[in-house]
């Protein structure tokens, strides 16, 4: 049972990378394997910033043998019934076996497939993988034609067992495989050899690489939370930016250093993007102050000195950094005290937001007669909504979003602050974009939610009407994630109106019902992630108002209560079957049963029941429906089940008076349209 | 390696790349006299990094980036600085030590700083290249980019050629322990008149600035930039048989020349602030066709590799 163990030693491999490489190696190779007949018991890959590396463990010494038999064409067949054989066979005439089969002498292939050793197949898909590896970008170097992420240096390769170690033959491209590699770039000591993968991990270690992506961010963390506490100070956690650092080096080193005293002016925000954007530093923040005052940086040596030189650069570095940061904030504060947020916004008109849909100024203008139309709708003043929209994007003219376009909206905020703007437009100003994914938080104070409705429902009915809609996987305007905004805005404030409707048919060629189906698409996706099935909501979609998204959720979450009831489970199944009997009487009469039953033709005593069930439930549910309490209305039709059991169990439809049946069937058909007040029932699957 | 002395001054950091790169047996060309946005753009890395022909140069370029004017008053940032280039092809295997040699030159003692390659993948829309490498970070400062060309205007390269970039003002602040550029040592500070970065271009960047920012007449600029585009088109369609030589002269070069001045014009605009986003794709677009014909051009002639095996 060998363990083969390969790592492809390149130059460095992008950090963002790395983990699906890894994992990509692991499933490329193994599979491959697997499918050519040498199964293993386990695999693990690694990556660094100049290596992936890969350990299978067990795996079969060699391909079992296979043995195939086929039967051919009788011995006496034609001529070309045999060639074909030969051909598909790849075996000569002479090759053949002739037998006896039940008709008459018949030619037979016996196909011997021997066992390959381990060692020749992992140089076949090793060398396949190298070729077709899914880098999401790849390069070619020096004359070469192969192409990996960056420049191939080195193959290591090897197959170990207790009888020893063999190097696998493989060359890719005039790179052969051996079993050497090197360690770290410059705390290594130059290539060895390897015999196992033990072997391997340990003498990385020696030569200064930590293999292990998560070892590494384990390090790293744990380092940089002792650095800060031991100061007193809180590591700001970011687990992306863990993640990345940990890919930038192979032996990390944790280095705290001040941040100068100059800078703490700047918004924290600011302070973090933009150490974490140029630098990838970490922030650190001193908990009586609230402030970042000190970063954190990763090296990836240690050096005599103890990393003083490294740290003074970095300091360096961010001093420069951060007065170009204080320098657009200062600039921005100043243009926002001179001519305010609207001056700052001034050359919106100049900036293009689709070239139909005319510049962003355009768009702000109608965002803001949205805003305030839709304001009174969330509780929030008019007023105050549409001079929230007609700053909220003044900041994408300032110099610090120019240069950190993350920072929009936040930097709004600020500058509507400093404008003496209040009453919520601050934070509409920072909050509007929200929510931007689905976990998100959505807004809640009226004022934001006014902009934030205002400026998706802009986006929506605008490229609408220009008929820019998404389709398959392509949404370059981020549309469906507008849809979404708007739901969840709607329905985490409980917003009452038919709000997309009514604007998307106040603007010009923009075809309201066919973006309210968008609307109710992307509602059925986040309401299935929520545990709401599509046809429930297609139950409730078909019920008027169903624009009003607050109503269209409520009802559905009460039908999918109701129906994960025993009532209401087997109501259903009582209505399905009122329902397919309809529907075959209607097929097979030609008519409709859609007048109203008579009690006086009544011949059961559950039939009068049921008359009397159906009277008492249609009143309350219809009352309830009114009062928009859905779940009351769904507990008072759950009084209609046991009356429809017992009416089904007692009780032939097809009755041979005719009278009789008929009546029967427009009672069916009275059960439809009473549970109909509350929902479609018929759309409902099972 | 020679021993990491450090130089005293912005000129000796120069020189020091300079000798270090004539050692490794690249020739040392001049900058190219017109105006450019980086060291890229000069016809010795463009033009050259097409075709089969092998190449190795190095060579400062004076480079123009008008919207980073700061009227001198920035630590490190500048509308006009000195980019030091080095590009090889095809890519020798030994690139990232031979880069590496080149810090130790200038005095970077490799047991006591941190360098780092960062993913930085290189792309120039208005040259219709890109490349895939680094940028390569010394104690968190990026000290230069380092670039496998994949595709210069619009075509393959292949071979491939590295490229390597310095950032000269940034790398020698650095080297030489100065937090303002102005203060740097140009010269030998023990020359009988020693002279500071700042003595030799404070007064050039606010001029600069303020005429990039505020000044410079945009319409006059426009019709710059249109009459560049068409002296480019029409050297590109003149006939290729030269009637007074009877030689085939593809005028590939000269026409180049009038790419980079429409793409210079493009940066003053854009620095201007006179270009909206959607008007900036389509003015990049019309510089990227320059230099797709300018690229088609050279592999036409012989330096470009045309006839060669």
């Amino acid at each position: 049972m060998p363990d083969l163990l390969l790592e492809l030693f390149s130059e460095e491999i992008p950090a963002r990378m790395q983990d699906r490489a890894s994992a990509d190696l692991k499933r490329l190779v193994t599979q491959g394997l697997v499918d050519a007949g040498i199964t293993y018991e386990a695999a693990a890959a690694f990556a660094t910033p100049r290596r992936l590396a890969l350990s299978v463990t067990g795996l079969l010494a060699a391909s079992p043998a296979l043995r195939e038999e086929r039967k051919g064409p009788r011995v006496d067949a034609p001529e070309q019934a045999l060639a074909g054989f030969l051909r598909a066979t790849g075996l000569a005439r002479e090759q053949l076996e002739i037998r006896d089969d039940k008709k008459g002498q018949t030619y037979f292939a016996v196909i011997e497939k021997p066992g390959r050793a381990a060692g020749e197949v992992a140089a076949e898909v090793i060398e396949a993988t190298i070729r077709n590896f899914p880098w999401p970008k790849s390069m070619r170097w020096g004359a070469g034609s192969l192409r990996w992420v960056r420049p191939l240096h080195s193959i290591l390769c090897i197959l170990s067992d207790a009888a020893g170690v063999e190097n696998v033959a493989l060359e890719v491209d005039g790179i052969k495989a051996g079993d050497t590699t090197e360690g770290h770039r410059f705390m290594g000591g130059g290539r060895f050899a390897v015999t196992s993968f033990d072997d391997y991990a340990a003498r990385l270690k020696r030569n200064h690489v930590i293999l292990d992506a998560e070892d590494r961010a384990a390090m790293i963390e744990a380092d940089a939370r002792n650095l800060a506490f031991a100061q007193g100070m809180d590591l700001v956690e970011d687990a992306g930016l863990l993640a990345e650092v940990a890919g930038l080096v192979e032996w990390p080193v944790v280095l705290m250093g001040d941040i100068a005293p100059d800078f703490f002016g700047l918004p924290a925000k600011v302070l973090q993007t933009s150490m974490k954007a140029h630098q990838k530093f970490f922030s650190v923040r001193n908990p009586k102050t609230g402030g970042i005052e000190k970063f954190i940086t990763v090296a990836n040596r240690e050096t005599a000195d103890h990393g003083a030189t490294i740290l003074a650069g970095n300091r360096k570095v961010l001093f420069a950094r951060l007065s170009d940061a204080r320098f657009f904030w200062e600039n921005d504060l100043r243009t926002v005290r001179a001519v305010g947020l609207e001056g700052m916004g001034q050359g919106l008109a100049d900036v293009t937001f689709h070239n139909k849909l005319g510049s962003q100024a355009d768009r702000v203008k109608r965002i803001e007669a949205l805003a305030r139309e839709i304001a009174p709708l969330v509780g929030a003043a008019p007023d105050l909504a549409a001079e929230a929209a007609r700053i909220a994007k003044a900041d994408l003219q300032s110099e610090m979003v120019a240069e950190f376009p993350e920072l929009q909206g936040l930097m709004g905020m600020y500058y509507a602050r400093e404008a003496y703007h209040n009453d919520g437009v601050p934070e509409a100003c920072a909050e509007h974009y929200a929510p931007l994914g689905p976990n998100d938080n959505v807004p809640s104070a009226p004022v934001s939610v006014a902009v934030a409705l205002a400026d998706k429902i802009d986006t929506l009915t605008g490229f609408w009407a220009i008929d820019e809609k998404p389709t398959g996987s392509k949404d370059p305007f981020a549309l469906r994630r507008a849809a979404l905004g708007v739901i969840r805005l709607v329905l985490a404030n409980q917003v009452r109106a038919g709000l997309v409707h009514t604007i998307a048919e106040a603007r010009n060629n923009c075809d309201a019902n066919d973006l309210l189906a968008f609307l109710h698409d992307r509602l059925k996706v986040h309401l299935k992630d929520q545990g709401i099935r599509h046809d429930v909501i297609d139950a409730c979609l078909a019920m008027p108002g169903n624009d009003d998204l607050t109503l269209l959720v409520n009802r559905a979450t009460a039908l999918a209560a109701f129906l994960k009831t025993d009532d209401g489970e087997n109501l259903l199944q009582g209505y399905k079957r009122a329902n397919n009997i309809l529907a075959q009487a209607e097929a097979r009469d030609g008519v409709s049963y859609e007048g109203a039953p008579e009690v006086r033709f009544a011949e059961d005593a559950t039939e009068t029941a049921l008359f009397g069930a159906l009277d008492a439930a249609e009143p309350a549910i219809a009352a309830y429906l009114e009062a928009e309490d859905f779940a009351a209305a769904m507990a008072a039709m759950a009084a209609l089940r046991a009356p429809i059991d017992a009416f089904f169990e007692a009780v032939q439809i097809n009755a041979d008076n005719q009278i009789v049946r008929r009546n029967r069937l427009c009672l069916l058909n009275r059960i439809r349209e009473v549970m109909g007040q509350a929902a479609q029932f018929s759309a409902i699957e099972g | 390696m020679q021993p990491a002395t450090r130089p005293t001054c912005f000129q000796e950091v120069i020189l020091r790349l300079q000798a270090y790169w004539a050692g490794k047996g690249c020739a040392i060309l001049q900058p190219y006299d017109m105006e450019v946005g980086a060291g890229t753009f000069h016809p010795a890395t463009t033009l050259r990094s097409l075709g089969v022909r092998p190449w190795a140069a190095a060579y400062v370029q004076p480079s123009r980036r008008p919207s980073d004017g700061r009227y001198g008053e920035n630590p490190n940032r500048l509308q006009h600085y000195y980019q030091y280039q080095v590009l090889i092809k095809p890519s020798p295997p030994d690139l990232q030590a031979l880069y590496l040699g080149s810090l130790e030159a200038i005095g970077i003692d490799m047991s006591l700083h941190d360098i780092r390659f960062v993913e930085d993948d290189w792309e120039s829309p208005t040259l219709g290249a890109w490349g895939l490498g680094w940028e390569v970070w010394c104690d968190g400062m990026e000290v230069s980019q380092f670039t496998y060309f994949q595709q210069v205007g619009g075509h393959d390269c292949a071979p491939v050629s590295g490229e390597l970039t310095y950032g000269l003002e940034r790398l020698a602040m650095y080297v030489l322990g100065v937090d303002h550029v102005m203060d740097m040592p140009f010269n030998a500070p023990d020359a009988p008149i020693p002279l500071t970065y700042g003595d030799v271009f404070r007064q050039a960047e606010q001029e600069y600035s303020r005429f990039n920012f505020d000044i410079a007449d945009t319409g006059k600029l426009l019709g710059h930039f249109e009459d560049a585009e068409a002296e480019c088109q029409a050297i590109l369609s003149s006939p290729v048989d030269d009637p007074k030589t009877g030689k085939r002269i593809v005028m590939a070069q000269p026409a180049y020349d009038q790419c980079i001045k429409a793409s210079h014009l493009f940066n003053l605009l854009d620095a201007r602030g006179v270009i909206s986003v959607t008007e900036r794709q389509a003015y990049i677009g019309r510089v990227r066709a320059l230099a797709k014909l300018c690229a088609d051009a050279y592999v036409a002639t012989s330096d470009g590799g045309a006839g060669a095996a």
